[in-house]
C-alpha cells in the first residue's frame, strides 16, 4: 500500500454537490400522471363523504343510539359518526393535497443562497453614528437633572399597575389560622347534616363531618375547605397518644382535618387494617393511631387533631377550636 | 394564455398596483425551504394551535365562566338537580346539549396535548441538532417562552370546568402560592379573591386563557415564524449542501400544497382522536368540592414532571421565629423548574462559551457528532422522566402490583443518579458511532458475501460507500478545544483564574470526538479496503 501524498495536512473529502435528479414515474409516464391524478380525485371524494357523514349524523341521527365496538367498549354513535365524519372530510383534504404535491408537482430541488446577517460594514458605522448623534441631540448625557427626573417618574409610575392589582382580594388577616370550630360546635354528617352520636359509628368506621350550622348561616365552599372533618373510630387501645391528644379522643374516636397538611387536598383514603390516612394527590401517609404523624411522603405536618367531647344530650361536639392552622403552610404560620 | 392564467394575471396586477408587492412577493413566493420529516414538528404544534383558537372560540359560545352555584337540569341524568357552580353546569351543557359540542371540547383537549408534544419533541429536535446555535440564539429563547406558556395555558384550560379533578389542580396551584415566602398568602388571597376556592377565580382565568395568553402567544408566534423566515431555515448535512445555500423545495407551490395539506392532515388527526378516545369525561368527576377527590388524581402530562418532582420530594419545612418556609414545596415547585428552564434558555450561550465559536451556523450536526451536547440532552431528559415516572406512581402502583413507596423511592434515587449514568453512557455510544462512521468510510460496508482468495484466506467483501454518503459521513467540522492560557509569558496567572479553568475544562470535554478519515486517510487505504 503505497501513496505518494506525503502531505500532513489533514484535507477534507470533496463534497460531490448535489446528487443528479431522479424522475419520477409520473414526470416520465403520462398514464403514471393521469393515474396520479386520480387518486388525488378519489382522496378528495372520499373528503366530501366524509362531510356528508357529519351532516347526516348532525341532523338525523338520534342521540340515544350506542353501538359496541372493540377496544373502544359502548359509545354513542351520534358522538362517534359526527367526528368521524369530520376527521374524514379533514384528513383527505390533506391526504390529496400532499398527494398531489409528492406526484405531481416539480420535485426539483432548488437552491439559494444564504447571505450573512451581518450588515454591511458601512451601514452598521452609519449606525453606530445615528444612534449617537440622536443621544447628543437629546443632551441626555449632559443634562443630568433630565435623566435622574425621568427615572424616578418612570419608576414611580410602574407602581400603578401594582397598586390597581391591589382590590383583586382582601387582606388574609389571620384567616388562614381560623375555622368554624369552636367550644362546643357540633359535629354534623356531610352530607345530612345530623349530628353524630358515639354509637353511630362502629370500630373501623370512618365519616366525613363538618362543623354544624348557625341558624341563617349558609355553607360554602371556602369554609369546607378549612372546615372539613375526618372521624374515625379504632380500638382505643391501639392510640399510641400523649395525655393530652389521648383526652382529646372520645372512647377510641378520633378526628383530624381532612384538609392535607402538604398542599390542602382532601385527605381520603383510609386504609382499615393499617390504619393509615393516605392523600391521594402526592401520597403523603398519615398514621391515625399516631395523632396522623407523617410516615411517609413530602408532608412535613402531621394532620391537625379536632378535640373532641361530648354535648350534655350525648352528640360528639369539639371541645375546643383547633389549635393550630390547617391545611397548607404559609409564611405566617408559626409551626415550632 | 388559459382562463385561469388571466384572473391570476389580473388578480396579482390588482394587487401590486395597490401595494406594490410584486417584488417581495415574487421574492417570497420562490422562498426555498429545506425537506425533512423532523421539520414538520414545528409546523405541528402551529397547527394545534390554529385549532385550538378555532374549536375555543366555539367553546366560548356556551361556556359561562362563573362560580354561581346552579342547579343542573341538563340532560345527564346521574346529575340532575345537584348544586354546582355554572362553569361546570355550562361545561356539561356544551358536552351533552349541544350537538357537536362534546366533540369540539375532545378536539380542543387532543390538540392541546398535541401542541404541547409538538412543542417539546420540536424543541429536543432543534437542541439535538444544534439548530440553536448563532443566529438562532433569539427563536430559541422565544421557544422555551412558549413552551412555558403553553404549560401555564393548558393548566388554566383544564382547570376551567371546575370539575373536582381539575379543582384538585387548583387547590394544589394555590398551596404553591400559598407557599412563596414573605407574600405568599397575600398573593394567595388577591388571586383567588379571599379565602380558596372563592368566587372569582374562573372569571379571573378565563379572562387570562382565552384573551391574554391567546394574544401573547399570537405575538410570539407570529416573532418566531418571522424570524425563521428572515434568517432561512437550517438544513441537514449533505452533498451540496453548504453553510452558504439552502436547498429544498420553492414555497410555491410545493410547500404550500405539503404545508397547507399537512394542516388538514392534524385537523383530521385531532378530530379522529376526539372521535374515538374520550378524554376527561368530566362529568364523570362530578362537581367541585374540597372534601372530596378522586384517587388516581392526575395532572395532564406537561404538568406530570412538576408533579412527580413534588411527590418526591422529602418532607422538608423550616420553622422558626414564628414563621413557616416549606422547602418541599418551594424546592420542587418553583426553585428546580426555575433552574431548568433558565439553564434551557442560557443554553445556546453557555455552548458558544465551551467552544469558544462565534460563527453562524447553518448547517445542522448530526447528533453524534456533538457527542458532550446530545449527553446533556440525554441527561436532562432522564431527569425529566423519572420525574414523570413519579408523578404518575399511583398508576404504576396499582397496573403494576408495586407499592407507591418502592417508586418513590425509586424516583428520589433515580432523579439523582440516572442522569449522570445517561450522560456518560450517551456520550460514550456517540463517540462509538462516529468510530463506526470512520470506519464506514475507510473500509466500506459489510456485504457479508465471503470470498475465498487463492491461496485459502477467506475475506469479507466491503462495498465502498458513495462519495455522496462518505461526504455526508465526514463534512462536519471537528475544532480542537480551546487554548486559555492559564497563566501569561511572565508566570503570572490569567485574573480569570478559575474561569479560565473551568472553560478550558468545558471545552476539552465538549469537543472530545474520534477523528473523522481525511482525504489522506482513504487514499492511503487505496484499493486494499480490508
Amino acid at each position: 500500500m503505497t501513496s505518494d501524498n506525503q502531505s500532513n495536512e489533514i484535507a477534507p473529502l470533496t463534497d460531490p454537490g448535489i446528487p443528479a435528479h431522479l424522475h419520477r414515474k409520473s414526470d416520465l409516464d403520462p398514464k403514471a400522471a393521469k393515474k396520479a391524478e386520480r387518486q388525488v380525485g378519489i382522496l378528495f371524494i372520499i373528503s366530501a363523504l366524509g362531510t356528508i357523514l357529519f351532516i347526516y349524523s348532525y341532523t338525523f341521527m338520534s342521540e340515544k343510539i350506542f353501538i359496541f365496538l372493540p377496544v373502544l367498549g359502548n359509545s354513542n354513535a351520534k358522538q362517534l359518526f359526527l367526528g368521524l365524519g369530520m376527521a374524514i372530510s379533514l384528513f383527505f383534504i390533506g391526504m390529496g393535497a400532499v398527494h398531489w404535491a409528492k406526484t405531481l408537482m416539480p420535485d426539483n430541488e432548488v437552491v439559494a443562497q444564504r447571505h450573512e446577517l451581518r450588515s454591511e460594514e458601512v451601514d452598521r458605522e452609519d449606525f453606530v453614528k445615528t444612534v449617537k448623534e440622536g443621544a447628543a441631540a437629546a443632551g441626555l448625557g449632559r443634562r443630568s437633572i433630565i435623566k435622574r427626573t425621568l427615572g424616578v417618574a418612570l419608576g414611580l409610575s410602574g407602581l400603578t399597575p401594582l397598586l390597581l392589582l391591589r382590590d383583586l382580594g382582601p387582606l388574609p388577616k389571620d384567616d388562614f389560622s381560623k375555622t368554624s370550630w369552636e367550644a362546643g360546635t357540633r359535629l354534623v354528617t356531610d352530607p345530612g347534616d345530623r349530628p353524630i352520636k358515639p354509637s353511630d359509628l362502629e370500630i373501623g368506621a370512618v365519616a366525613q363531618v363538618l362543623p354544624e350550622l348557625l341558624a341563617g348561616k349558609e355553607r360554602k365552599l371556602e369554609d369546607i375547605g378549612k372546615d372539613a372533618v375526618l372521624l374515625i373510630r379504632i380500638r382505643p387501645a391501639e392510640f399510641q397518644l400523649d395525655a393530652e391528644r389521648l383526652s382529646w379522643t372520645h372512647e377510641g374516636i378520633i378526628a383530624f382535618s381532612k384538609i392535607c397538611s402538604h398542599m390542602g387536598c382532601a385527605v381520603a383514603l383510609y386504609e382499615q387494617t393499617t390504619k393509615h390516612l393516605l392523600c391521594p394527590c402526592h401520597q403523603s401517609t398519615f398514621d391515625v393511631t399516631r395523632a396522623a404523624k407523617v410516615i411517609f411522603g413530602p408532608s412535613a405536618r402531621p394532620l391537625p387533631q379536632l378535640a373532641l367531647a361530648l354535648d350534655a344530650e350525648g352528640y360528639l361536639v369539639a371541645k375546643q377550636p383547633f389549635t393550630e392552622p390547617v391545611g397548607p403552610s404559609f409564611w405566617e404560620r408559626d409551626s415550632s | 394564455m388559459s382562463k385561469s392564467e388571466r384572473v391570476a394575471g389580473t388578480v396579482a396586477n390588482y394587487v401590486d398596483e395597490r401595494t406594490g408587492a410584486a417584488k417581495w412577493l415574487k421574492k417570497n413566493l420562490n422562498k426555498v425551504f429545506p425537506d425533512h420529516w423532523s421539520f414538520m414538528l414545528g409546523e405541528i404544534a402551529l397547527y394545534s394551535f390554529i385549532i385550538l383558537l378555532l374549536t375555543g372560540t366555539f367553546l366560548t359560545f356556551w361556556y359561562d365562566p362563573s362560580m354561581q352555584e346552579v342547579e343542573y337540569e341538563g340532560s345527564y341524568q346521574p346529575l340532575s338537580g345537584l348544586k354546582m357552580s355554572a362553569a361546570y353546569a355550562s361545561t356539561l351543557h356544551i358536552s351533552f346539549d349541544i350537538r357537536g359540542g362534546l366533540l369540539m371540547r375532545q378536539i380542543h383537549h387532543w390538540a392541546a396535548l398535541l401542541f404541547m408534544v409538538a412543542i417539546v419533541v420540536h424543541l429536543l429536535r432543534v437542541f439535538f441538532t444544534g439548530a440553536f446555535r448563532k443566529p438562532r440564539e433569539f427563536n430559541w429563547i422565544l421557544g422555551i417562552g412558549l413552551l412555558t406558556l403553553g404549560i401555564v395555558e393548558g393548566f388554566l384550560g383544564y382547570s376551567l370546568p371546575d370539575d373536582l379533578l381539575s379543582g384538585t389542580g387548583i387547590r394544589i396551584a394555590e398551596a404553591i402560592i400559598q407557599a412563596i415566602p414573605v407574600v405568599g398568602s397575600y398573593l394567595a388571597y388577591f388571586v383567588f379573591g379571599g379565602p380558596f376556592p372563592g368566587e372569582v377565580f374562573i372569571p379571573r382565568i378565563y379572562t387570562v386563557h382565552i384573551l391574554l395568553l391567546p394574544g401573547i402567544f399570537l405575538a410570539l408566534i407570529t416573532a418566531h415564524l418571522m424570524l425563521v423566515w428572515y434568517q432561512k431555515h437550517t438544513q441537514y448535512p449533505g452533498p451540496g449542501r453548504t453553510e452558504k445555500n439552502v436547498v429544498g423545495y420553492p414555497l410555491m407551490p410545493v410547500y404550500m400544497a405539503k404545508a397547507g395539506g399537512f394542516f388538514f392532515i392534524v385537523f383530521g388527526f385531532t378530530a379522529f382522536l376526539g372521535a374515538v378516545a374520550s378524554i376527561n369525561p368530566i362529568w364523570l368527576f362530578g362537581p367541585y368540592t374540597p372534601a372530596q377527590i378522586t384517587a388516581g388524581s392526575q395532572p395532564d402530562w406537561y404538568m406530570g414532571w412538576l408533579d412527580g418532582l413534588v411527590r418526591m420530594a422529602p418532607p422538608l419545612e423550616t420553622h422558626a421565629f414564628g414563621h413557616t418556609i416549606s422547602w418541599n414545596i418551594l424546592i420542587p415547585a418553583l426553585i428546580i423548574p426555575g433552574i431548568l428552564f433558565t439553564g434551557m434558555a442560557l443554553y445556546p450561550f453557555i455552548e458558544s462559551w465551551m467552544t469558544g465559536d462565534k460563527r453562524e451556523h447553518h448547517l445542522l450536526d448530526r447528533p453524534r457528532n456533538a457527542p458532550n451536547r446530545t449527553a446533556l440532552g440525554a441527561m436532562s431528559l432522564t431527569f425529566v422522566l423519572v420525574t414523570l415516572l413519579n408523578g404518575g406512581n399511583d398508576l404504576l402502583a396499582t397496573h403494576f402490583s408495586l407499592t407507591i413507596n418502592q417508586i418513590m423511592w425509586f424516583s428520589r434515587i433515580g432523579v439523582l443518579v440516572l442522569p449522570p449514568i445517561a450522560f456518560v453512557i450517551t456520550k460514550r455510544i456517540c463517540l462509538s458511532l462516529q468510530r463506526s462512521d470512520r470506519e464506514l468510510v475507510l473500509h466500506g460496508k459489510e456485504t457479508g458475501r465471503l470470498v475465498m482468495l487463492p491461496h485459502g484466506e477467506f475475506i469479507e467483501i466491503h462495498e465502498e460507500l458513495s462519495p455522496e454518503k462518505k461526504w455526508t459521513l465526514t463534512q462536519h467540522e471537528q475544532l480542537p478545544p480551546l487554548e486559555i492560557a492559564q497563566e501569561n509569558q511572565a508566570g503570572v496567572r490569567n485574573p480569570k483564574g478559575l474561569r479560565a479553568k473551568l472553560q478550558q475544562y468545558a471545552s476539552k470535554s465538549h469537543q472530545e470526538q474520534i477523528e473523522k478519515p481525511s482525504a489522506k486517510d482513504v487514499l492511503e487505504l487505496g484499493d486494499g479496503r480490508h
